[in-house]
């Protein structure tokens, strides 16, 4: 799994890619939570190179959605791929995630 | 009938390998990519597990999988450890739907197994320790 960063001005663009599970979830979750916890919780997952997530990846996603949202930010998903949109569905979390086929527009979105 | 082993450390650096192992075996009985990969999402959820909740982390123990193609083409999988005895009656369901001030952050990996094969099933006896056996039937 890689996961790059970028702050913008409202918003921090964190790129994943590769595998997402049990054995990558915890520095996946830690770098969101880390962005949570120095103020930046506008957040846009771009998930496009994410080849495979498990629940790992989704508890993940989950807490730092909590975390960012009582921050009063969020965690808004932008062009996930084919396994991630199955796996948000297959959770039942396609109604808790703002989800984007385009990143502009997920940027854009805050 | 294709029958293959694989032995594994049961933590979480074995995951990328038992993923491979899964795949080269159900693709060698052309079993198309969506059914490839669901596979291996529940066998990654059965293995993590084991590997959290029976060993623990950084726990001693292997994982055996066993993984048989049969005459039909169903895919049959068993995976066993020697770590604490995992009872699946005590695992609540997942609140799917549930808005996210009540959605617990965990539970969904014996759900997603039991959503992605059509036989999910665990057995444990004090001398054999846990077997999971999962079962994927052929489309016709």
């Amino acid at each position: 799994m890689e996961i790059s960063t970028k702050d913008m001005k409202r918003v921090s663009l964190v790129t994943v890619k590769g595998r997402v599970d049990s054995s990558t979830a915890p520095d996946f979750e830690k770098a969101l939570h880390a962005l949570i916890q120095s103020n930046r919780s506008q957040i846009v997952l771009e998930l496009a190179g994410v080849e495979y997530m498990s629940s790992a990846g989704i508890r993940g996603m989950v807490s730092s959605l909590k975390a960012a949202k009582s921050g009063g930010g969020d965690v808004r998903l932008a062009r996930p791929s084919q396994r991630v949109k199955e796996v948000v569905e297959l959770a039942g979390l396609t109604s808790i995630f703002a989800i984007y086929d385009d990143l502009t527009e997920a940027v854009g979105s805050f | 009938m294709i029958k293959r082993c694989l032995t594994v450390p049961g933590r979480f650096e074995s995951l990328a390998q038992i993923a491979e192992f899964i795949g080269e075996t159900a693709r060698a009985a052309d079993w198309n990519d969506d059914e490839v990969y669901h596979v291996q999402m529940a066998v990654d959820e059965a293995c993590s597990n084991v590997m959290e909740h029976a060993y623990g982390p950084g726990g001693p123990g292997e994982i055996d999988l066993t993984c048989c193609i049969q005459d039909q083409g169903d895919l049959v999988i068993s995976i066993h450890d020697n770590g604490m005895p995992f009872d699946p009656s005590v695992v609540p369901e997942p609140p799917i739907g549930a808005d996210l001030e009540s959605l617990p952050e965990g539970g969904l990996g014996l759900y997603f197994m039991r959503k992605l094969m059509d036989q999910v099933t665990f057995q444990f006896d004090e001398r054999d320790g846990n077997v999971l056996t999962m079962v994927k039937r052929r489309r016709q």
